[in-house]
């Protein structure tokens, strides 16, 4: 994975709350087999609002999503990520998230950051006025800064080592191989088997 | 009794899901204190929507499955459910066609399309036995979460982390807080483990159970059937929580009785004295049952009450979507469908629970019905008990198992504006078809609402 140091770029608000993984991108388009490919299908059916943010062309080349509390919530759908970051977006803020979204944007390098529900606002409101304001994410130093604040927020160190060494976690775990080897020797027999 | 691997002690303070946690750390598999606790995994269950870029992507690297002997593979969430797979459209059947492929290469076993043992992930792992207590147990798919009715730490993942597993048998996760659901009392006639779970969404929210292990006990609880447990944890992700779980007991093992031996013994039993980070309680004398009126499963009502006013510009977005208006009764409310199916009520016995409200009854006839049992085993099952005639001769499609219009993957969804009660999990904008709104209740429930037409008190049919 290529490193995640700092991102930014003007924002785009989602003032909404629940947005679940089947809003995100919904399920025709889950039939892929491939990683890539998904951004013209992101949020498809709300598009078809034509007041949707994401058809005002104030927020073309918004590379930073600001929503409601637990965003992706719902399935474990992976696309989701892939579709945020296909449409060009690099981080999501909102007050909270839905677990395994979250653990699949880091591992997609959206960074998913939890900020407190007043600061969450002042960053939406602050878009929707002025489309061209813009906010940067630094991972080193865990803070989201724009024009007049910097917001901290807290970033599980071993995430956040991936993110800025750019890791690849598999290759992360493959070093504890003999370990593995150890426990799986040690695994009682009564364990089923698929076989 | 398994002994505990993880080297932790044993204390009769730790909750079930600190205990199975602690028997699945890999000692010496992280770097330092700081990283994540290496998980090993003993069930890798997969299906055909989440795993190919995950295989790809071992491919790509040059490596192997490391345990595919640990790893069952299953095709349900885009299979038609009359046809075969030749009624599946050309991207579904592409990604079957992958998976039976990936399958084949890294000579994972897989129950495909028309085989005996297909059926829906969470419905056949319980039914081969491959459930058992004290495991750990992870698919890509949130509702694993199912598997934890058998005592077992059981999860969703996404696809990273599914190739992640199918190359090392491992997971690097951070220790969760333990939260308690404590169900204590009768549950009233009409009222099922759907209901229990409906209910605590109402009043926890849909983010409540976030950042937590989920263990349900209370006398509500230790008189479910499996299957009612199934239910439940299938549930939990509903309301945010990483894992539910109901502690191993004598239903359990009945349950598990003519399946490969599980382990028995003081280890996965409850710890009554156990200490968690939270608790909620619930009174099951006063649950009744329940219909989802809105866009969450959070957004839940008696069957006997009204459409609430709405508190928050969710509500309001949903009342628009679902097309209602605060202060109708619920009962006023007419369907278009009825679907029962799902990894949450498409057992043996949640078919049953329809068919006895279906029984000399006839579906309306300005309703479309439709019984997707949840596996090929509970299909043959009910066919063995005759159900399928009761359900077929009242006017209900009798088909083949899969996930079906619980996502709407495969060809059977809703029109747009079209409601339907619905034995699934969740009522998102569009879940079973785009412009669709989704009624979440039981199978009685639904059942009742297919044969009055309408959303319904299953208790003034019984």
């Amino acid at each position: 994975m290529e490193p995640v140091v700092k991102v930014g770029g003007r924002m785009a608000p989602l003032d909404r709350a629940d947005v679940d993984t089947d809003q995100i991108i919904p399920k025709q388009f889950l039939k892929r087999i491939e990683r890539t490919g998904y951004g013209p299908f992101l949020f498809f059916d709300w598009r078809q609002e034509p007041s949707f943010f994401l058809n005002q062309p104030g927020f073309d080349g918004a590379a930073v999503l600001v929503a409601g509390a637990n965003f992706g919530c719902g399935s474990s759908r992976e696309h989701a990520p892939w579709a945020i970051r296909d449409a060009g977006f690099k981080a999501v803020i909102a007050p909270s998230f839905g677990d395994i979204f979250r653990a699949n944007s880091f591992k997609t390098g959206i960074l998913a950051i939890t900020l407190p529900e007043s600061q969450v606002r002042h960053l939406i409101d602050l878009a929707s006025e002025d489309a061209t304001a813009t906010v940067e994410i630094d991972v080193r130093a865990q803070q989201v800064r724009g024009d007049g604040f910097a917001y901290a927020f807290e970033l599980d160190p071993f995430i956040k080592e991936c993110l800025v060494k750019g890791l690849d976690e598999i290759g992360l775990v493959e070093r504890h191989g003999a370990a593995i080897s150890r426990f799986e020797s040690s695994r009682m027999s009564w364990l089923p088997s698929a076989r | 009794m398994p002994p505990m691997s993880g080297g932790a002690p044993m204390t009769s303070r730790r909750t079930l899901a600190q205990k199975l946690w602690d028997a699945h750390v890999v000692p010496g598999g992280r770097a330092d204190d700081s990283a994540p606790d290496l998980l090993y995994v003993d069930l890798h269950l997969v299906h055909e929507v989440t795993s190919p870029q995950a295989f790809e992507g071992l491919r790509l690297a040059g490596r192997k499955v490391r345990r595919p002997d640990l790893t069952v593979a299953t095709m349900d969430h885009n299979v038609p459910t009359r046809g075969g797979v030749r009624a599946a459209d050309d991207l579904s059947r592409k990604q079957m066609e992958v998976l039976a492929e990936n399958c084949r290469r890294e000579g994972i076993p897989l129950h495909q399309i028309g085989s005996r043992r297909q059926g829906i992930v969470h419905v056949i792992g319980p039914e081969l036995g491959l459930t058992q207590p004290g495991m750990l147990i992870v698919c890509g798919d949130s509702h694993t979460s199912t598997h934890g009715a058998f005592g077992a730490l059981a999860f969703g993942i996404g696809t990273s982390e599914v190739e992640l597993v199918l190359a090392t048998q491992c997971l690097p996760q951070r220790r969760l807080q333990d939260l308690a659901v404590t169900v204590e009392g009768d549950l009233p006639i009409g009222v099922t483990a759907k209901d229990v779970a409906l209910g605590l969404i109402g009043v926890a929210g849909t983010s409540g159970g976030q950042g937590h292990l989920v263990e349900y006990r209370g006398s509500t609880i230790a008189g479910l059937s499996m299957e009612g447990r199934m239910t439940l944890c299938n549930m939990s992700i509903e309301w945010g929580a990483k894992a539910g779980m109901v502690a191993p007991d004598e239903t359990t093992f009945k349950y598990l009785e003519r399946r490969p031996s599980a382990p028995r013994g003081p280890a996965w039993e409850q710890a009554l004295d156990a200490s968690f980070d939270h608790e909620i309680r619930v009174d099951a004398t006063q649950l009744a049952p329940y219909v989802t009126w809105g866009t969450n499963p959070g957004q839940v009502v008696a069957v006997t009450g009204r459409v609430p006013a709405p508190r928050s510009d969710t509500d309001e977005r949903a009342l628009r979507y679902m097309d209602l208006k605060a202060g109708t009764a619920i009962e006023d409310i007419t369907i278009d469908r009825v679907f029962i199916g799902s990894c949450t009520n498409a057992r043996i016995e949640d078919l049953r629970a329809a068919a006895r409200i279906i029984r000399g009854r006839r579906v309306h006839p300005k309703v479309r019905a439709l019984v997707v049992p949840g596996s090929t085993t509970v299909k043959r099952a009910a066919e063995d008990e005759g159900l399928d005639l009761v359900f077929k001769s009242a006017g209900f499609e009798w088909r083949s198992a899969g996930c079906s219009m619980c996502l709407g993957m495969n060809p059977d969804i809703l029109a747009p504006g079209e409601r339907c009660a619905s034995t699934s999990n969740r009522n998102f904008e569009g879940r079973q078809g785009s412009g669709g709104r989704t009624h979440l209740m039981s199978p009685p429930m639904a059942a009742a609402a297919a044969v009055t037409g309408h959303l319904v008190d299953v208790r003034e049919l019984v």
